[in-house]
Formats: C-alpha cells, structure tokens, sequence
C-alpha cells in the first residue's frame, strides 16, 4: 500500500492519522504542504524515526518552499515525479491522507 | 510620497488595517489572495501591518525555487512591499520556533514577538483580516 498525505503537520493531524494507520513496512509519500512534515527542527519530523514504515517526499514541493534533501529528517527518501509515479506502481494501491 | 500615517487632504480616513498570516504558501490560494488584499489597501494609503503566524511564517522562508512545481515565487512580491510603504512586520516567536525557524531563515526585514505582543498587537487594529 502506499500513502500519500499532502496537508501541513502543523494545520491537521492528516499525517499522524496515516503513521498510526499505515501497516508496518508500506510506503508513505508526503508531497505539497506534507513537506514540511519531514523538516528537521520540528516535533513531526522527530516522530518519523519511530516508524516502520518507507517515508518519501518529493522534492519540487520541497524545492517551492526552500529546503533542500540536506534538510530532510534522516531515513526519509526525496523523489521526483517520476519517482511518485515509481510509488504507485510498486506500492499501488494508494490511500490518499487529507 | 503621502505619508501613511496622515489622512491624505481628509480625502479619506486611515484605518490600522491587519493580514493575519496563518497558512503556508503554494498548498492554499490563501497566501496570494492575502498580498493582493496588501497591495490593494496599500494603494489607498492604510495603515498595513503584516502578522505571520503559525503555518504562515513560511510564506517568508527564504530559498523557495517553485520552478519544480511551476508556480510563482511569493518572494519577490514580499521583496517589493517595502517600495509600498508597506514596513509592517511582524512574526511569532513560538510560531517559528515549533517549525525550526531562526531570523537568518527570514527573506525580508520583520519584527519578531512573541505571542503576548501578538496578541495585544491583534487587539489594537481597527480592522483584521486572515488568511
């Protein structure tokens, strides 16, 4: 299964629903607002390192909003939309978190 | 250039206008809609403050490259505000600090306070509009 999330931690509990909902070892892609989820320096970024879960973000989302990969919580993967694509159908089907 | 503060000839009142900032830019339309309103009642010479709380004081984060997403940078609209005498700014303490933001993050001049001098500062507009 991959998850994808796309609203900020900060702004609703979206992406706390999906780590507390996602199965052990599925996908978890955080795209638009999601990004800042896996910023460092932030309380929902800390949460990332107890998941047993694959974590992806995706960079031109990342890039709009000014962080780069440097910036990005440890174990956590950044993706192109090609890779989003990649998500889908190794994962597929998507349950999206809004 | 009128000075701000003063009414222009009595042609018009000044009153102290507030945008509060509260969503983070390029996820929402909220972000663009507000510096339009900006613009607009710095056209007919308010008093413009400009408040950037929680999720809002990204809209200011420095290094945002939208071309990925193709977009429109907010960047250089929030450069050009003070060429509106738009100086006004004002961001929450706690605001940044929960998103691990420091004031060399920042790309324009604002005054940082805390949520105490937010709030009174909110309590002291004639008229606040969010976003």
């Amino acid at each position: 299964m991959l998850h994808t999330v796309n609203k900020s931690p900060f702004e609703r509990n979206a992406f706390d629903a999906c780590l507390t909902h996602a199965e052990k070892g599925s996908a978890v892609l955080l795209f638009e607002d999601a990004v800042y989820a896996v910023t460092k320096g932030t309380a929902p970024g800390n949460r990332v390192a107890g998941a047993e879960l694959k974590i992806f973000v995706l960079g031109p989302d990342l890039k709009a909003r000014g962080y780069d990969a440097g910036q990005v919580v440890e174990g956590v993967t950044v993706v192109d939309y090609g890779g989003f694509v990649d998500l889908v159908v190794e994962y597929g089907p998507v349950t999206a978190w809004l | 250039m009128p000075q701000i503060n003063e009414p222009d000839h009595g042609t018009g009142v000044v009153k102290k206008f507030m945008y509060l900032n509260r969503k983070a830019p390029y996820g929402t339309v909220y972000a663009l809609e507000v510096l339009e309103m900006v613009l607009i009642s710095a056209a007919f010479e308010q008093d413009v403050h400009l408040a950037f709380v929680d999720d809002g004081v990204y809209q200011i984060r420095k290094g945002q490259d939208t071309k990925g997403v193709e977009m429109k940078s907010f960047l250089p609209t929030y450069r050009a505000l003070e060429g509106y005498d738009v100086e006004k700014l004002y961001v929450e303490k706690e605001s940044m600090e929960e998103r691990g933001l420091t004031a060399g993050d920042l790309v324009v001049p604002v005054e940082i306070i805390d949520r105490a001098a937010m709030r009174s500062l909110i309590d002291s507009m004639d008229v606040v509009l969010g976003g």
